[in-house]
């Protein structure tokens, strides 16, 4: 056996050290692990046996040292491989355990609201804002109410624009939800400020563009110094919000109940104003009908029309459904198909 | 309503476009809803200019030139007009266009030479018969601009939609009034030659003689005005080109000059007008009277019609000759032999029009416009206009000064208008001066102030031919429209806060709905109408269909169909909710039948959807549809407290959460297998296993329906805190033999109140039947939760409750324990 030098074996000790330790830290698999383990600690082979062996030939005090040394590197280096065994273990224990979670989950049934109850919740949550409640009626009404009460004269030709389901002659199947707007103020005092989300019928065939029930949204606001100038700035407000920030347009129009009666329009949704078939090159998309509350509602309603004005509006959530959606068949709304309500409900 | 962009200009000046037009009508007065190109077939014709002619080397009539079209390159095209001459501009077909009468234009060869496009005549155009040659055109636009931007060939139709209230629109003289006020420009109607010439009616008040015709009004109520005069030795044939053009530029086909003539006063002036040929009207009389139950008359478009009683016919001596404002009668119509005219213009009672033509179930331009009420300061100037018209398209002479039949014109409505009144309603201010001159612009006149509009209140007289201007509302809608509802501020002010609140059926059908949806029902908005809804339906007077005859009054039956819709479909997990209205034939105070507002479901199919962990999930059963009915009670009813206990169903709980024997239970139904809901003793709903049509491989279907409408009355309770338990609970066991008609709910009922108010919960854990519980029993095991508030329970007291809920169950039951 050669007589060592304890200090070209300090010298190798560090190197081992310094070497195994860079080449266990730099270990890319488990695989490359274990075999700078094998390089370094291995029992039969290991580079420290070559260091175990020389201890023996040191004498007295650098028998010690050299001991002490030998046993200084070989923990450190297995220290180092524990840590960074563990890595490998741990991460190969979430794939290594059998779990794949790229597979599905385990789920519940999903169900959703209808299309057009989405739209009404979003316009009214819109309204809410602005200080409006929801008001309800009956869908049967009398005729005094549906028609009467909103200063549509008998026997007029604006009755042309409601084809009226009768249960007998004078109740009918309400054809917009403006009656409410007589109940609520006969009930309450102004200030109202209400919106009306409802059924609506008429006699309509039932084909791709007509319904004989369809949904309507309503609001009213009524008190003293209430304006026309209040009607645009609200509607307006509200289809920069529906909409996103858009044109808004108002022009001249007819409903019994209302004067001046006005109907707004936004930008063309599909040409951004710019004219196309869908809007008949106006660049336009008429979105709903207002006006100030005809005073002969008010008078009717037991409202003082001197002192109080208002202002009403009235919008179909199911044609805006049918364009949101790009819905071709409004029938497709009422057929109540699973597959359908699963793409668009929420 | 249609109008032709040009006609319009006989009675105003305008210097807009035909889209500048569109959003200047739309803006003040009524929508435009569409623009219709007429005569598009030029659109692919351009203006050519020709730079060379030179003769067809193979051909003495034939010429070759070079054509400037606008393009890069002059092109050579073969011409066989005499009259083509270089440094003239023709229209221009290029290669590729599509000439009137679908004339595709290619490129070709003729006699050898070349020919890349056509020189086109007016002929080929479809603009006359003139085919002498091409048509020179004097213009300063550059070559290849479009045709129709420069020559007077196409017109341009505008779509209106004239509401209700403006009879006074619905004619190309009543919309240039409205652009007149627009551009300040003067309002003219076009002059007809020989206007002066004819007669000023005479007045009479019941019945007259014109011509030799004797006109009485017996229904005075169905025709308050009455013209009638007399023209002779007309020659009846085609109309001149201006008139088919006008005709056409509306949409009105030409037939003969008078008929023309009448059409065009109809759609010009607005006022609608008949002419029967004298010849057919037999006793040389005209009567307007009702008709008679049961006449019958052939009318224009040879159709026979029944008349009633309440209609108001125009009859000769013998028979009907129109219905009166709607359609004449194919007895009188105008022929081409025809030589002597009557010619009527009247005012007609607006609803008896409409009632009449709702009956006889046709519309006309005439009753159109008849049931919105005509002008009858106007009726005059229009029947000598339009006797001039005719007379100067068919000749002939007015025989006799026209009668009119009726009283005495009233004097025009006035209307007072306060500017303040003004502001207040539109938000911004209005000055008196501004009122007026808008005002007069569409022909209203300040009777009662200086032109200054300086006035607290200002009386205006209103036009003839507004009569749907009565009350100060109207004037200011003018006035709103006029000034251009664009011109006011768009400013959000601030509001008061309002008095109602929030409708309850409005809340808690959302909490039910938004519970459903979580808990993966589908919400559904269908048709409420079915053939048959029973005894108690409500029956539609005038249903569109025999299967829809009638009214709900349930929803299942609904939803029941919606299920059978999607299992046509092939889809077999369905889970559907409605929170809609059912409808009963009972009255209430107002008439009306009952509403009640119900939340319904219907569940089939797979519990849960499939995971590859559990590839077959059970099937939806009956427990389930329970459980729904739970959850839509709890959603309904918990809102306003009364009955929001988890244990609703089997015992509700009163405020302080003690037993109590109201609330909601579970009975079985009287019919069928369904159960039926109970509230207070009433019934609010069933849940059950119902029967569709159903394909074979379908899961059973199951419903429940809750009459939510009780929820929507009565004040919101909160449950009040109790303190937290200190102590431990003590539990026991109970199997007890039931018998199969006795009702659990029942049992546990006698449970609580023997157990007292120690016992904290109850709950049902097992049922068994078979080895051990004999035939007609099952086995039914609850566990008991016991706990004092302040002190651990000793086992002799436990032991002791225990026995008197067995011996009070067996006293008030007949219950015993199950032996072990």
């Amino acid at each position: 056996m050669i007589q060592s030098n304890i200090t070209s074996f300090t010298d190798l000790a560090n190197e081992l050290k310094t070497q195994g330790a860079a080449a266990i830290q730099s270990a890319a698999t488990l695989e490359a692990l274990e075999a700078v383990r094998t390089e370094y600690l291995g029992r039969s082979n290991g580079k420290l046996l070559d260091l175990q062996k020389q201890v023996p030939s040191f004498d007295g005090d650098d028998k010690k040292v050299a001991g002490r040394l030998f046993n200084t590197v070989k923990t450190e280096l297995e220290r180092i491989y524990n840590e960074r065994n563990d890595i490998f273990v741990s991460a190969s224990k979430a794939v290594g355990s059998g779990i794949d979670l790229t597979m599905p989950a385990r789920q519940q049934f999903k169900g959703s609201c209808h299309p057009v109850t989405l739209v009404i919740e979003e316009i009214a949550a819109i309204f809410r804002e602005l200080g409006f409640t929801i008001a309800s009626g009956p869908e049967a009404e009398t005729e005094w109410y549906n028609f009467t009460s909103l200063n549509f004269p008998p026997d007029h030709p604006a009755l042309d624009a409601h084809d009226t389901i009768y249960l007998s002659d004078d109740v009918v199947m309400r054809t917009h939800t403006s009656p409410v707007q007589v109940r609520t103020l006969k009930s309450y005092e102004p200030p109202i400020r209400v919106l009306i989300p409802g059924n609506v019928y008429r006699l309509d065939p039932f084909d791709a563009s007509h319904a004989p029930m369809f949904s309507q949204i309503e609001g009213l606001a009524v008190d003293e110094g209430v304006s026309f100038v209040d009607l645009k700035a609200t509607l307006s407000h509200f289809a920069n919000r529906f909409f996103g920030k858009t044109k808004t347009r108002f022009r001249p129009s007819y409903f019994p109940f209302t004067e001046p009666s006005a109907e707004m329009d936004v930008e063309c949704q599909l040409c951004k104003g710019a004219g196309c078939p869908a809007c008949k090159g106006t660049g336009w998309m008429e979105i709903l009908g207002s006006g100030m509350v005809h005073p002969n509602v008010l008078d009717a309603a037991g409202v003082d029309s001197e002192k109080y004005t208002g202002w009403a509006f009235g919008m179909g959530p199911a044609r805006i459904a049918l364009q949101r959606y790009k819905i071709p068949d409004i029938r497709i709304l009422y057929d109540s198909d699973i597959r359908f309500l699963e793409q668009v409900g929420e | 309503m249609n109008v032709s962009y040009k006609w319009l200009k006989d009675f105003t000046d305008f210097d807009l476009s035909p889209t500048q037009l569109r959003d200047l009508i739309t803006a003040r007065a009524v929508t435009v809803d569409d623009l219709e190109v007429l005569r598009s077939d030029l659109k692919d014709v351009v203006v050519g200019l020709v730079v060379e002619v030179v003769p067809h080397p193979n051909s003495e009539h034939l010429n070759l030139t070079k054509v400037d079209a606008g393009g890069d390159e002059l092109l050579s095209v073969v011409c066989g007009a005499p009259n083509v001459t270089a440094g003239v501009k023709y229209p221009f077909a290029p290669i590729g266009a599509t000439l009137p009468g679908d004339f595709k234009i290619e490129k070709r060869k003729i006699r050898g030479e070349s020919s890349n496009g056509m020189l086109c005549s007016a002929r080929e155009l479809w603009l006359g018969l003139d085919h002498e040659g091409i048509l020179p055109i004097v213009t300063d636009a550059a070559p290849g601009t479009k045709f129709l931007s420069i020559y007077d060939a196409g017109d341009t139709r505008l779509i209106l939609d004239v509401g209700a209230n403006r009879p006074d629109a619905l004619s190309h003289e009543g919309v240039a009034r409205e652009i007149a006020a627009a551009t300040g420009n003067a309002l003219r109607r076009p002059s007809v030659e020989g206007y002066d010439a004819i007669p000023q009616v005479v007045r009479v008040d019941r019945s007259g003689t014109v011509g030799g015709v004797t006109v009485t009004v017996d229904d005075k109520d169905g025709a308050p005005l009455y013209i009638g005069l007399v023209i002779r030795g007309v020659q009846v044939g085609p109309s001149p080109e201006w008139l088919v053009s006008r005709l056409d530029g509306a949409g009105v086909r030409s037939i003969s000059n008078v008929v023309d003539a009448t059409n065009y006063v109809l759609h010009g002036l607005g006022h609608p007008l008949h002419a029967f040929d004298l010849s057919k009207i037999a006793g040389n009389a005209v009567v307007v009277r009702k008709a008679a139950a049961g006449e019958a008359i052939r009318t224009l478009d040879g159709i026979d019609r029944k008349l009633t009683d309440t209609m108001t016919v125009i009859a000769d001596a013998e028979k009907a000759q129109a219905i009166a404002g709607v359609m004449g009668a194919s007895t009188s119509e105008i022929s081409d032999s025809t030589t002597d005219i009557f010619l009527e213009v009247a005012v007609f009672n607006a609803q008896r029009v409409r009632n009449t033509r709702k009956k006889i179930g046709v519309s006309t331009d005439a009753s159109y416009r008849f049931e919105r009420a005509m002008d009858a300061h106007a009726a005059e100037e229009v029947a000598r206009y339009a006797a001039a018209l005719i007379i100067s398209l068919a000749g002939g002479a007015v025989d006799g000064a026209p009668l009119m039949i009726g009283d005495a014109l009233p004097p025009q409505a006035k209307v007072s208008l306060r500017p303040s009144r003004v502001t207040k309603v539109l938000g911004d201010a209005v000055s008196g001066a501004e009122c007026v001159s808008l005002l007069n612009s569409v022909g209203f006149k300040s009777m009662s102030c200086s032109p200054s509009g300086d006035c607290d209140i200002i009386a205006f007289e209103v036009p003839s031919w507004r009569a749907d201007v009565t009350q100060e509302i109207d004037l200011i809608e003018e006035i709103a429209r006029l000034r251009g509802y664009d011109s006011f501020s768009n400013d959000l002010r601030p509001f008061r806060v309002g008095n109602v609140p929030d409708s309850p059926a409005y809340l808690v059908g959302k909490r039910v709905t938004e519970t459903l949806v979580s808990a993966g029902y589908f919400e559904v908005r269908p048709i409420p109408f079915v053939a048959d809804a029973g005894e108690k339906g409500v029956k539609l007077t005038n249903p569109m269909a025999e299967n829809e005859g009638m009214l709900r009054s349930d929803l299942i039956s609904t939803l029941g169909k919606r299920v059978e819709y999607n299992f046509s479909h092939m889809v077999s997990n369905i889970r559907l909710f409605e929170v809609g209205v059912a409808f009963e034939n009972t009255k209430t105070h107002e008439g009306l039948p009952t509403e009640r507002t119900m939340a319904a479901v219907v569940l089939t199919g797979d519990r849960y959807p499939a995971h590859f962990t559990d590839a077959k999930p059970p099937q939806l059963d009956i427990w389930d549809a329970r459980n729904v009915a739970q959850v839509v009670v709890d959603a309904a009813y918990g809102i306003n407290g009364n009955f929001g206990k988890r244990n609703a169903f089997i015992q509700a709980s009163n405020e302080d959460g003690a037993p109590s024997s109201a609330g909601v239970q579970f009975l079985p139904n009287q019919v069928g297998d369904g159960w039926t809901i109970t509230l207070d003793g009433s019934a609010i709903g069933r849940v059950g296993a119902i029967e569709l049509d159903s394909p074979v491989w379908a899961s059973p279907v199951f419903g429940v329906e809750i009459d939510i409408t009780p929820a929507f009355t009565g004040s919101k309770r909160y449950p009040v805190y109790k303190a937290l338990p200190t102590t431990p609970s003590t539990e026991f066991d109970l199997a007890l033999l039931v018998s199969n008609e006795q009702h659990a709910s029942d049992v546990e009922a006698v449970l609580r109140a023997a157990a007292g108010d120690l016992l904290e919960s109850l709950a049902l854990f097992d049922e068994f039947k078979g080895k051990g519980v004999p035939e007609g029993f099952r086995s039914l095991a609850w566990r008991l939760t016991l706990r004092h508030p302040d002190r651990t329970l000793r086992d002799k007291e436990i032991e002791g409750r225990r026995t008197k809920i067995l011996q009070t169950l067996e006293k008030e039951l007949g219950i015993k324990q199950r032996a072990s």
